[in-house]
């Protein structure tokens, strides 16, 4: 793509950290190819790419956990002699990582001491931790108690801690690994204007991140690696979205999937005063209604935790609903039914967990293809297995949703995360089913796999399915849905038409503000 | 490659156990090389010890194919010294009330009434472990202890030979059986009785039923993922529940052949399990993973098993060691073999380790 890195004006100053000609090589794979990579102090830059792309390869370099075969890493014009992340933390680069390091029943304060070399021999001064961390809150806007246990902040709250953390150790390089993935619209904004001013005392920032809009909104530069190389670097007022996409994949992409206009038909889905307990015994679902026509998706958003998931399994027949409420699917109310009975009367679920739930790992493709219909009598010839029909349906619907697999017989797991959910919407697509439940159905799967199965999903509401629509990206819920319904603490504050739907009311609508739309 | 080395582990293992043997029939002043011979010829050295050795894998191979099952639907039966028991009781109870029926169809009664009688038996902790969470693990041991004080009770008491008692005796053994109840014997001139091939047929049988049908299709499935189960519409309880009663039903018909393929063809006890089933409930489970638990490895590798039962005694006899000697040396063939499962879990572990650095 264009390379516009000499243009810009960052470029000129020196760099905080120079990676050069970094090859990686693993048996068989070169993950990282002749990368260059560089930070200078203010700037964020963001490390973009797929999963497999290189970018953790590259940052365990950075951090000492892997030596590259060739090139070097460099941090204020000298090499840096990290080898671990604590020589790292030394060398003042730090990390935020995406699954958050705390201990929940530590205060604040005591998570910031854990792990710091102590001044006065065994004990750690605690409140002169204490009073630092205060310090450091007021002065990045960071707003958090150093005396409060982490298991009563929520998970932005959380996030600043781990920033503070990193701030604490007078990190002058951070890098951010996806810190938007957990938290609401709102939040994600407070981060970044958390970011900028740590930019504007001069820390330099790698933001690594896959959602398009906010690397666009934050980023000063942006690269992009693809297949272990440098594909190109650019910045944001000089690219787009789809451009960005693009030199990610490899191919052109169409980010916001075409939705023709379709007739809805009757209503298919029909939940009316469900309230569910979730794992805690608590009730996670409150009183929800919800109707969803055939040919309609509706999609559900919130930030995860507020009952969606919950919602899913009792509809799916997993988890039983509290008494006095009732799930129908085209008119017949199948609460009391088991998922099988459900799955017969029409029901198909794409589950939030892909591996867990979606597939069994150690099954070959074509197993996994018939793990809902394998007592069909299309599949058996007088009570055995009929082989060669299995193989013929697996191969037909192998190629029809372009699953990349070796075999029809490889195991599940060796195959990549968004293969192995093309396979599981193969498989659940194939009963054209009355009513669809997909969770999460492109969870950190490929942008080339996530946009193939959201134009399934489509081809399937146009087949007159009702398809409820459960997503963190709240893109994925804004491109896909005709309705939109938005969750917190365990209702539905709103329903919202897909053309009235700005991001910004979604998610005002998500943090709980229930006038905002 | 990986597979070559996981399958040459047992017989590695098996391999250091012989040493082990041989380094105590040392210990004891015996040779072992003689050891050795007379443990494959007492085995294997003849038609009618090689006739022998297949009898005595024949409850092994149902019972290691029963372990087979219940492994690929992630429960574990070590309840199979009950089944047995059960089965052979069933088997003796239908067998004791009928005076004779055409052996066409006696036979198959009989071993109908062994599989049910140990089907029954297994579904218990089967169903104890799906509907209320009882640990499968002690609750067919403990099975183990209720079915043999039931044999014991029947044995001496309602189901006792009237001979016995009217001698005075009171030895805990049925009255014979009707001879047109016994499992004819198929090599004239040996003791290889149908019990063999029915047993082998049934180890092929729970291959197909594991690999080729919808029903063991949901065993396996619900064994390697019952959440994933559960979301596509499989009844996770009631497949484990099936697992263990399908397993325990191979135990039981191995209890019933070993009834009506006995020399005195009937049942009779010393009061404990193995004075009946020759721990052949235990020493399946070894079979098992001695064959990798794959129904079909258990054939050869149970057939292994009988013939160190068999030859072990011709050692005994041969060396003029001891009695214990022998059932050490089976002990430790246990040990190793048990003991190399982990062995493989970690190769296992360490070749996946490999091969994901690769793809990495």
């Amino acid at each position: 793509m264009n390379d516009v890195s000499s243009s810009t004006p960052v470029a000129d100053q020196a760099a905080m950290l120079s990676m050069r000609g970094i090859t990686k090589r693993f048996p068989g794979v070169i993950a990282n190819q002749d990368v260059d990579f560089d930070v200078v102090a203010g700037e964020v830059h963001t490390l973009l790419g797929e999963n497999g792309a290189g970018k953790s390869t590259l940052m365990k370099i950075l951090f000492g956990l892997y030596r590259p075969d060739e090139g070097e890493v460099r941090l204020n014009g000298k090499p840096s002699g990290i080898t671990s992340p604590s020589t790292a933390i030394e060398a003042g680069v730090g990390m935020v990582h995406q699954h958050f390091m705390l201990v929940p029943t530590l205060t604040v304060a005591e998570n910031v001491a854990l792990g710091l070399p102590s001044g006065r021999g065994p004990l750690t001064n605690l409140d002169a931790v204490s009073a630092r961390v205060s310090e450091i809150s007021e002065a990045h806007g960071l707003s958090v108690d150093p005396s409060t246990e982490v298991w009563r902040l929520s998970v932005g709250e959380r996030q600043r801690v781990e920033i503070i953390k990193a701030l604490y150790r007078d990190a002058r390089l951070l890098v951010l690994d996806e810190p938007t993935a957990v938290l609401t619209p709102q939040e994600v904004d407070d981060l970044f204007v958390i970011l900028r001013r740590m930019t504007d005392e001069g820390r330099g920032l790698v933001f690594i991140s896959h959602k398009l809009h906010e690397v666009m909104a934050l980023s000063d530069r942006i690269s992009v690696l693809r297949n272990g190389q440098m594909v190109g670097q650019t910045i944001p007022s000089a690219t787009s979205r789809e451009e960005l996409a693009e030199m990610m994949v490899g191919r052109s992409v169409k980010l916001v999937p075409d939705r023709p206009p379709v007739e809805t038909g009757d209503v298919r889905l029909e939940i009316s005063n469900l309230s569910v307990r979730g794992d805690r015994d608590t009730i996670a679902v409150k009183n929800v209604d919800l109707s969803i026509k055939g040919g309609e998706i509706v999609g559900i958003a919130g930030v995860s935790g507020n009952g969606q998931r919950e919602i899913a399994e009792a509809v799916a027949g997993l988890r039983a609903p509290e008494p006095g409420g009732s799930i129908r699917f085209d008119g017949v109310d199948v609460a009391s039914m088991g998922t099988r009975a459900r799955r017969d009367a029409g029901l198909a679920y794409v589950p939030e967990e892909r591996m867990a739930d979606g597939a069994i790992a150690d099954f070959s493709v074509s197993e996994n293809l018939i793990l809902v219909d394998h007592a069909s009598k299309s599949f058996t010839k007088s009570g055995l297995f009929d082989r060669q029909r299995i193989a013929d349906h697996a191969k037909k619907l192998v190629e029809r949703f372009a699953v990349k697999t070796p075999t029809i017989d490889t195991p599940t797991s060796s195959l990549s995360g968004g293969n192995i959910q093309k396979v599981i919407i193969a498989r659940e697509l194939m009963s054209d089913p009355a009513v669809l439940i997909a969770a999460q159905p492109t969870r950190g799967v490929d942008i080339g796999s996530a946009e193939y199965i959201h134009s399934q999903l489509i081809e399937q509401r146009d087949k007159s399915t009702a398809t409820l629509l459960i997503s963190e990206d709240l893109d994925e819920v804004l491109g896909l849905s005709d309705r939109i319904a938005v969750m917190f603490e365990g209702e539905i504050v709103a329903i919202v038409d897909a053309a009235d739907a700005t991001r910004e009311g979604i998610g005002l609508l998500m943090a709980g503000v229930v006038d905002a739309a | 490659m990986k597979r070559l080395v996981g399958a040459s582990i047992p017989l590695m293992a098996a391999f250091v156990a012989f040493l082990f043997g041989a380094i105590m029939l040392l210990a004891i002043g015996a040779n072992p090389w003689e050891g050795l011979q007379a443990l494959v010829s007492g085995a294997f050295g003849s038609g009618d010890r090689i006739a022998a050795t297949a009898i005595k894998a024949t409850p092994l191979i149902l019972v290691g194919a029963g372990i087979t099952i219940a492994f690929r639907a992630s429960v574990v039966n070590i309840g199979g010294e009950g089944q047995i028991i059960a089965g052979a009781l069933a088997s003796t109870a239908v067998g004791l009330s009928f005076d004779t029926l055409p052996a066409l169809l006696f036979v198959p009664l009989l071993l109908l009434s062994g599989v049910i009688g140990g089907a029954i038996v297994g579904a218990i902790p089967g169903a104890l472990k799906a509907y209320a969470s009882v640990n499968e693990i002690l609750s067919t041991i403990m099975l183990n202890i209720v079915m043999v004080q039931l044999m014991n009770y029947l044995l001496r008491g309602p189901l006792i030979d009237p001979l016995e008692v009217e001698a005075g005796t009171r030895i805990p053994q049925t009255e014979r059986l009707p001879d047109a109840a016994a499992l004819p014997v198929i090599i004239p001139g040996t003791r290889m009785h149908l019990g063999f091939p029915i047993a082998v047929l049934a180890a092929i049988g729970a291959y197909y039923l594991l690999w080729r049908t919808p029903l063991g299709f949901r065993l396996r499935a619900v064994g390697h993922s019952p959440n994933a189960a559960r979301a596509a519409g499989i009844d996770v309880k009631r497949n484990i529940t099936y697992a263990l009663g399908i397993s325990g039903s191979l135990g039981g018909l191995a209890g019933a052949i070993l009834v009506y393929g006995s020399e005195g063809q009937r049942m009779v006890t010393d009061g404990s399990a193995a004075g009946f089933t020759g721990s052949a409930g235990f020493n399946g489970i070894v079979a098992a993973l001695f064959g990798g638990l794959h129904p079909l490895w258990t054939i050869p590798s149970s057939f292994l098993f009988g013939g160190l039962l068999t030859g072990a005694t011709n050692m005994q006899r041969a060396l003029q060691v001891p009695a214990p000697i022998a059932v050490a040396i089976n002990g430790i063939v246990v040990v190793f073999v048990v003991s190399s499962g982990k062995v493989r879990t970690r190769l296992d572990r360490f070749m996946d380790a490999r091969s994901e650095l690769n793809e990495s």
